[in-house]
């Protein structure tokens, strides 16, 4: 629980931290995923830029149609933001299911989003919501999707030198519902499975869904397959069910202590309807 | 200046606040890591990563050449450190020779193998690193049955069978019994090995001064006294000159009643090095090196006549023992074979136990210590033989009770059961719950296809700990109460209290008795150089036997303060009440401070009588305590998830006379929840290679608040003839009360699907599994 030797400064600019980032230290937020690694020796980091306090990264603003959330925004500012519960109320319920009060107020959505934690909660939601990524290096910016953001447990399209600055979610039109669905893991609160849904209907019939899905696999995705049967439906639970059998098709399924991949695969269908069914409800 | 405030009104029985808590709770208390020294050097312990190994060779070099380090220990520097102890006897019981840093192999993953020593824990840390140890890995086993069979790797190559003893006891005619019986019921039930857990890590600061040849031991302990006796022997030290100081101690739940390595080794480590030496456990280290608590497997069968009458009881325990004995690790099962009869009235019993080594972290006490697995096992056997004879759970139990009139109550497991209304509990559960209601809620639930179920559990326990013939190490406990100059009261109690309240609940009966303000007592606890020896506090005693001394020590007080009182008065006709002692005759009055104030000044002395207001008193208890109780649960099954939710939980609980009922409910609620920890959730499992897969608070699932149900917490009163208070004690009740209810409800509720028993943890993985299988 004594992490190795290492160097920590606090960048006083969003530019100082991405020259110190170039040179090779790895930028620290909130620290609820890189801190205890350390401590357990699992990271080893000779350096760390400590890019949590930069008012640079700490916003949540409404332009151009969306919502931009500053990388160093908490879970906890995410979740109580009237922004984000007015204009993407997907995003700010899946925060209020992230660990505890202590973590939602220390964590981070970049610090969540760059870690690529297969079972955490942000994921689920940002790939229901299409959202968009902005990375930064010393060499300028680029805009990555959610969907293709994440590669692999642990592993995403984050190249070295390079930091997550900006999220970027759509307003969501009025009428859509919403709702992100959680099996806890009791001792950690990760996801089990995390299902997040959105759903808008237009004459009687589901015009639009969004179904994205975490703690399944190694990496998070869109249940796409599912999300066309629901399409042109009126939301039958016949129509549910079959939609929710979908979502864990064609996907390596995780097995641990918690859960073996049966279950997992089971809960996955049950959880997708209730997200579903609770979407739908909330749609108008 | 006397200063004592007389008063009038009784504690005893009030919701006192604990005094405890402003210091917890605003972070002022001072636990071991908050000790600084200067010159204080901090130790890393390099550990095993294997479950079995032989080690070819240990490279320190290079650890002890890293800036900083002031010296690194294998286990060849520490030969002359006695072995860790193990202060149970049984017959036939081998003893592995456990020192205190392996030698030539290990039998454990955290086995501790080199101490590293520096100027700061982050170097101490990097150095463990650096130590190079040639490992020739064998083969381990973590499953105390795998450990049984024939071929299996023996944990210590003289003990190829890895039995570590036998132990059979018997009562009555069992024979007869099952011969006889209309209907006999079988079953293996599991209590799988848990992880005390608890908030504080262990941590020890040892300060060795040579020129007062006196060694300092600041430890996280139940048992400081213990503690000294044992690691002076240990370090080959005078006892006299070993100091053992428990400081606060975050919470033990048996985990602290122990005597560790690690204590030992800073303490030698210090005397070696001339400096004060910190080591504070990381809490892997605590999952992989703390004692673990249950680790059973029990074969049960019940015979039992048509009518629900219970005629013998056999029982065979397979224990998990671990790689090696803590303090009191084989003993441990022995409580699982008293408390097999229960609350029944049964005579006829069969136990056998055999103690089996694993290479994993020993078991040894945990909340309950062998009595929630006896308990679990007796509940479930009569739940189990209830539907066998469809029979209503309640209704066998009451057919089975010890009556009220039978007390005191000789057991078929030798034991003298001292006061009990068994069925009181029980009925005023089922009136709490709205009982047959919810068995008709229940009905109309099922035709619906909704699984809902009702489970009791009827406890009993053996508590307050206990006759000294029936423990390791004496079964009293001591008191010290002294009345300052200035008329404050002093109480120095040998229970070691580590967030029972025991500084409220003995200073509410010292008030009472001497009819003084709580704000005037203060009780100490802890210090081996403050404190006369004492035992601790383990095993629902503190109160019940540490109050009972103090309360002794408070009567000797009295009568002292009388003779004061009658030579100042100049009177025969005194009474002591309130605070004062009265002239029966001219209603003039001297205070408790003013008779303390003229016993030190001594101007004048009683006949016979001493200077001072000093008592001490060791209390030898005639007979344990037997607290009982009954819980009800109702738990609501999610088909589609396998997820349990429990909407009520009724504890009734009968601890005797209740000091503090605000306490008594707190003891109730974390006991509970403990119950609920291993019900549903935890589980400390070990692979095949002996590596513990849940070694990280992310993996163990201790229960968290909001996973807590509402408790509904009640009592009977049935006070103990055992001791002049009148209490039973009640740390572990909830514990004990509550996995066998949880079960037994959730039973209930699948057993339309035809489920006869489900193992813990109740895992939702394991309940879908069942719903599953059952369509």
């Amino acid at each position: 629980m004594i992490p190795q030797n290492f160097e920590y400064a606090a960048a006083q600019t969003l530019d100082d931290a991405i020259k110190q980032i170039a040179g090779g230290a790895k930028p620290l937020a909130g620290g609820m995923s890189l801190i205890p690694m350390m401590k357990l020796r699992l990271a080893t980091p000779e350096r760390l830029i400590d890019i949590g306090r930069l008012k640079e990264l700490n916003y949540i603003r409404e332009s151009g149609g969306a919502l931009h959330i500053g990388a160093a925004a908490t879970h906890h500012e995410v979740e109580s933001s009237g922004l984000v519960r007015g204009k993407c109320p997907l995003l700010s319920e899946t925060a209020s299911h992230i660990g505890d009060v202590q973590v939602r107020n220390m964590g981070t959505i970049g610090g969540s989003i760059a870690h690529a934690d297969p079972s955490a909660d942000y994921p689920a939601a940002l790939q229901a919501l299409e959202a968009k990524f902005v990375l930064k290096s010393s060499s300028g910016e680029r805009t990555v999707s959610a969907a293709d953001f994440f590669v692999d447990t642990f592993a995403t399209a984050l190249e070295p030198g390079e930091m997550i600055r900006e999220v970027i979610v759509p307003l969501e039109a009025q009428g859509t519902g919403v709702s992100y669905q959680k099996m806890y893991q009791p001792a950690s609160g990760f996801a089990i499975v995390g299902i997040a849904l959105r759903i808008a209907r237009s004459g009687g019939k589901i015009s639009m869904a969004r179904i994205g899905v975490t703690g399944l696999s190694g990496k998070s995705y869109r249940a796409i397959d599912a999300e066309k049967a629901l399409e042109g439906k009126a939301g039958s639970a016949t129509e549910i069910q079959n939609a929710a059998a979908l979502v864990p098709q064609n996907v390596d399924i995780n097995s641990d202590l918690h859960a073996s991949a049966d279950y997992r695969r089971h809960l996955a269908v049950v959880y997708a309807a209730r997200a579903i069914a609770a979407a739908l409800s909330r749609s108008a | 200046m006397a200063t004592t405030t007389t008063k009038t009104e009784t504690l005893v029985g009030k919701r006192i606040r604990r005094r405890e808590d402003p210091r917890l709770i605003t972070g002022t208390a001072t636990y071991v890591e908050d000790i600084k020294m200067p010159g204080m050097h901090y130790a890393a312990i390099v550990r095993s990563p294997h479950a079995a190994a032989k080690i070819r060779s240990i490279d320190t070099s290079k650890a002890a050449a890293h800036p900083g380090v002031a010296a690194v220990f294998v286990g060849k520097d520490v030969a002359g450190v006695g072995p860790v102890p193990c202060g149970a006897s049984l017959p036939g019981l081998r003893v592995p020779h456990h020192s205190i840093l392996a030698t030539d192999r290990v039998y454990f993953v955290g086995h501790p193998v080199a101490v590293v020593v520096a100027t700061d824990r982050y170097i101490a840390a990097d150095a463990a690193d650096l130590v190079e140890i040639d490992w020739d890995v064998t083969q381990a086993v973590a499953d105390p049955e795998k450990a049984l069979a024939s071929g299996a790797p023996a944990v210590h190559p003289e003990w190829p069978d890895n039995k570590a003893f036998d132990f059979h006891q018997e009562h009555g005619e069992i024979d007869k019994a099952f011969a006889e019986a209309d209907v006999v019921v079988k079953q293996r039930i599991t209590s799988q090995r848990l992880i005390p857990t608890a908030m504080e890590t262990r941590g020890v600061v040892a300060e060795w001064r040579a020129a007062d040849r006196a060694l300092t031991l600041y430890t996280s302990t139940q048992i400081p006294h213990l503690v000294r006796t044992l690691v002076a022997m240990m370090l080959g030290l005078e006892e006299n000159r070993l100091r053992v100081v428990a400081p606060e101690v975050g919470g033990g739940f048996g985990s602290k009643l122990n005597v560790y390595a690690e204590e030992a080794l800073m303490g030698f480590v210090s005397m070696k090095i001339g400096k004060p030496v910190k080591w504070i456990e990381s809490r892997r280290e605590n999952f992989l090196t703390t004692i673990h608590g249950r680790g059973h497997v029990d074969y049960y069968e019940i015979a039992a006549k048509k009518d629900g009458t219970i005629l013998g009881i056999k029982l065979k325990i397979i224990q998990d023992l671990g790689a090696y004995h803590q303090l009191l690790t084989p003993a441990i099962p022995t409580l699982s074979v008293l408390m097999m009869p229960g609350l029944y009235r049964t005579q006829n019993i069969r136990a056998d136990i055999v103690g089996v080594f694993t290479n994993c972290v020993p078991t040894d006490a945990y909340r309950g210590a062998g009595r929630p697995e006896a308990t679990h096992g007796i509940e479930r056997m009569v739940d189990m033989l209830a539907a066998e004879l469809k029979m209503d759970p309640a209704e066998i139990r009451l057919k089975n009770f010890v009556h009220k009139d039978e007390f005191p109550f000789p057991t078929a497991t030798g034991l003298t059961y001292d006061s009990g209304d068994y069925a009181a509990p029980l009925k005023k559960a089922m009136d709490l719950a709205g009982y047959d209601k919810l068995r008709a809620e229940q009905a109309e639930a099922r035709k619906q296809g909704k699984l809902m179920g009702i489970g009791i559990s009827t406890y009993g326990e053996i508590c307050a700990l206990g006759p000294s013939p029936a423990t390791p190490a004496g079964g009293w406990e001591s008191a010290t109460v002294k009345i300052e100059p200035t008329g404050k009261v002093t109480v120095m109690t040998g229970a070691s209290p580590h967030g029972q309240g025991e500084e409220t609940t003995f200073a509410q009966v010292a008030a009472d008795e001497l009819g003084v303000d709580i704000d005037d007592i203060l009780v100490l606890h802890g210090d081996t150089s403050i404190v006369q020896y004492g035992i601790g506090t383990f095993g629902s005693r503190g109160t019940a036997v540490g109050g009972t001394a103090m309360y002794f020590a408070l009567q000797e007080l009295k009568a002292k303060l009388k003779k004061f009182g009658a030579m100042m008065l100049n009177s025969d006709d005194v009474t002591l009440a309130n605070g004062q002692c009265v002239c029966n005759k001219t209603g003039a009055a001297k205070s408790i401070a003013e008779m303390a104030a003229a016993s030190y000044r001594a101007m004048a002395l009683p006949p016979n009588t001493q200077p001072g207001m000093v008592s001490t008193y060791f209390w030898e208890p005639p007979n344990f305590t037997f607290p009982f109780g009954a819980h009800l649960v109702v738990t609501d099954i999610d088909k589609d998830t396998g997820a349990i939710s429990i909407r009520r939980y009724i504890a009734v609980d009968d601890c005797g006379n209740l000091l503090n009922p605000l306490i008594v409910d707190g003891q109730v609620h974390g006991g509970v929840a403990q119950g609920l920890g291993q019900a549903l959730w935890e589980q400390a499992v070990y692979d095949d290679n002996g590596q513990l897969v849940t070694g990280e608070l992310t993996d163990y699932v201790v229960p968290r608040a909001h996973m807590m149900p509402w408790i509904e917490s009640s009592h009977t009163i049935t006070p103990t003839p055992v001791n002049p208070l009148g209490v039973k004690g009640v740390g572990e009740a909830g514990t004990i009360g509550c996995s066998p209810a949880v079960v037994n409800s959730v039973v209930d509720a699948l057993s339309p699907l035809g489920v006869k028993h489900i193992d813990m943890p109740m895992t939702p993985e394991k309940i879908w599994n069942l719903v599953k299988g059952a369509h």
